[in-house]
């Protein structure tokens, strides 16, 4: 597993039934390339999250393929529908197969 | 021959050129490679889809770009200047509020970023974009 990986997730508390909202999300982690050199002249090996998912009540919300070409620390904005109480679950999938996961409640009013 | 240290930064300047020169082209098809294989040579439509990218870069390591397609499935981010176009490929599920997303990129060097929606219908559309890098993001 990185060091250091930690998700970050903004989702509005309360919102009201079939509402759009924006979901913001950042994790740390530093998305090595594959096409740096180190300081002995050797490429430094790909290291990046090549997958995230975003899910409500387990019905899928956005799926992204991530590239080498994603910056440091990979921020993603998009929406969501909310069309009952429930829970949002993010995801990030490691090229070392390690797996990063958050939820964040959400109720409807 | 004595080599200088100037000349040898002239030689290595010239090959420098000489190989970003080749370089360029190779890459502008890799990213038309790339969107063939995607679209399987169909047809690409433009205007219901909308990329914002920055006209000036002035960090290549982090440049925010926006896409948005109404009745998108799919969307591919493509940067052509880059060694491996591949960007990121945003697909919508059913509880996708707008058919849009926003991230950061790394821009090796000024190009073209290409958006490629996949719309409801199977057709494709594309929006393109020019950014004008000032530090590349590949490290080097």
């Amino acid at each position: 597993m990185a060091s250091g990986v930690k998700p970050r997730v903004k989702v509005p508390k309360t919102a009201a039934a079939g509402d759009i909202i924006t979901i913001k999300t950042l994790i740390s982690h530093k998305m090595e390339s594959g096409q740096r050199k180190g300081d002995d002249g050797n490429l430094i090996p790909r290291s990046i999250i090549n997958r995230f998912t975003a899910g409500f009540n387990g019905q899928n919300v956005i799926d992204v393929t991530l590239e080498p070409a994603i910056s440091t620390n990979p921020y993603f904005q998009f929406e969501a529908i909310v069309p009952e109480t429930g829970e949002f679950t993010f995801t990030w999938y490691d090229d070392d197969g390690s797996v990063y996961d958050t939820s964040k409640k959400i109720t409807v009013s | 021959m004595d080599l200088t240290r100037r000349k040898l930064l002239v030689i290595g300047g010239g090959a420098f050129a000489g190989a970003s020169m080749i370089g360029l082209p190779a890459f502008a098809s890799l990213t038309d490679d790339a969107i063939a294989e995607l679209t399987g040579g169909a047809d690409l439509g433009e205007g219901a889809i909308d990329l914002t990218a920055p006209e000036i870069a002035e960090n290549g390591n982090t440049v925010p770009i926006k896409v948005s397609a109404p009745g998108a499935v799919a969307i591919t981010i493509y940067a052509d200047g880059n060694p491996v176009p591949n960007v990121a490929t945003f697909k919508f599920g059913p509880l996708s509020g707008s058919r849009s997303a926003s991230t950061r990129i790394r821009l090796a060097t000024t190009q073209n970023v290409v958006a490629v929606a996949q719309m409801e219908d199977g057709s494709f559309q594309m929006a393109k974009a020019n950014v004008k890098v000032t530090i590349g993001g590949c490290g080097g």
